[in-house]
């Protein structure tokens, strides 16, 4: 919806912009949308206390953000990150609707030519299970090598053994 | 007004609500001196401590850092780092060390280098007994040696005072001996500390003066062995010996 509305609604008030652009911006609205309430609950889930602790220090507001909070609150955002970087990732075939030519339409077009539409879209579907379960390791990778000895659950990550 | 004394409480009025937690708090702090505040739950012991350094601002009454007026200064941060803070929940960041929580203050308040920060937060662990640990986790201490963490930490910025609030109540009796113990030496090096707490046995061995309060009011004041013993008003009496009596005289 967001995307037919920038699209369509955005040079109705003037403004010309290409539909690359236009999906961009679409589905990076509504993504960043998401990922704010994710940052604005890790945030809040780090606790008041340690905030206090850090003024009790004599540190600025801002100090105590970027030394105090933010590191706690971003290794506690990866997960529902991982899970919001895949969805972005799946909702690109949205661009397929205001006429981007992205995976899916591709295929689209190589079923006209080859009318093989079986093989096509399984290669389709392997490609994006290729790209989401690249992201989801990247971030799992991160979420080890940056994760607070004692804290959390050993070895609850999705790839537990 | 400047005042000789290093901490002065005047008239200190503090409301959460409709609730008036302080109805008028004065006394004042030396250097060296260590006070013990005691007093039943709820009758603001630990707000006085959070006004002093303005985590909860007070309403009304002045507090003064030698001769400077702290309640409505705008330097709040370089009063922060004068007065010294140790909090009942040991309030450790758990994303650092228990080395790097200690110098944290050092090199991002005090702009220290971080070499010199290393030392001194080296030497500071080692002052409450955990140079081992340094490398440890919040989260892999225990909580007494947590709290000497939370300690090591406000000793590092070299503080003019240490507030210290209910340091010890959430930690079992075996591991409150290893803080007092910590508590004890400082005191004995001539720390100014301004302690809450409900250990007697600490207050009475370590207290240069012992402030009583209830409902927000201070009953009475003065030298512990005179509060035990011979207290002005029956209240005192009450409270201190229902005390004695849970927690035990402690065990120096």
């Amino acid at each position: 919806m967001i995307l037919l509305l920038i699209n369509y609604g955005l040079p109705a008030m003037g403004l010309r912009i290409p539909i690359f652009t236009a999906a961009v911006v679409g589905i990076g609205l509504r993504s960043s949308a998401y990922q704010s309430q994710i940052y604005r609950g890790a945030i809040q889930s780090v606790g008041g206390s340690q905030m206090k602790a850090a003024m009790s220090l004599g540190m600025s507001k801002l100090t105590a953000f970027t030394h105090i909070i933010a590191p706690q609150a971003i290794r506690i955002a990866i997960p529902p990150v991982t899970n919001e970087s895949a969805i972005v990732l799946k909702d690109t075939s949205l661009a397929f609707t205001i006429g981007v030519v992205e995976l899916v339409r591709q295929g689209d077009y190589f079923i006209a030519t080859s009318n093989a539409p079986m093989t096509i879209y399984l290669t389709v579907a392997a490609i994006y299970f290729v790209l989401t379960t690249t992201i989801n390791l990247a971030l799992s990778f991160f979420e080890k090598k940056y994760q607070i000895p004692g804290i959390g659950i050993e070895g609850g990550h999705s790839d537990a053994y | 007004m400047p005042t000789s004394h290093l901490l002065k409480i005047e008239d200190l009025h503090h409301n959460f609500g409709k609730e008036e937690v302080l109805k008028g708090i004065s006394f004042s702090l030396d250097k060296g001196e260590t006070k013990v505040i005691v007093g039943p739950s709820g009758t603001g012991k630990s707000t006085i401590l959070n006004n002093i350094i303005r985590l909860v601002p007070p309403d009304r009454g002045k507090i003064y850092l030698e001769d400077v007026e702290i309640t409505s200064t705008k330097k709040i941060n370089e009063v922060r780092q004068q007065i010294g803070f140790v909090f009942q929940d040991f309030g450790l960041f758990n994303h650092l060390t228990a080395k790097g929580n200690v110098m944290i203050g050092l090199t991002k308040v005090k702009k220290m280098d971080k070499k010199e920060a290393e030392e001194l937060a080296m030497f500071e662990l080692d002052r409450v007994g955990l140079k081992n640990f340094a490398d440890s986790y919040p989260s892999q201490l225990s909580g007494g040696q947590a709290q000497r963490v939370g300690i090591a930490r406000a000793l590092a910025m070299q503080p003019k005072l240490i507030l210290f609030d209910e340091p010890t109540s959430s930690l079992d009796p075996e591991l409150t001996g290893e803080v007092l113990r910590v508590m004890k030496s400082l005191a004995e090096e001539g720390m100014t500390m301004l302690v809450v707490t409900h250990e007697m046995g600490f207050a009475r061995s370590v207290a240069d003066e012992l402030i009583f309060m209830e409902g927000g009011n201070i009953v009475e004041q003065g030298y512990p062995e005179k509060l035990f013993n011979n207290p002005e008003h029956k209240r005192t009496k009450e409270f201190l010996f229902q005390l004695v009596d849970l927690y035990g005289e402690g065990e120096e």
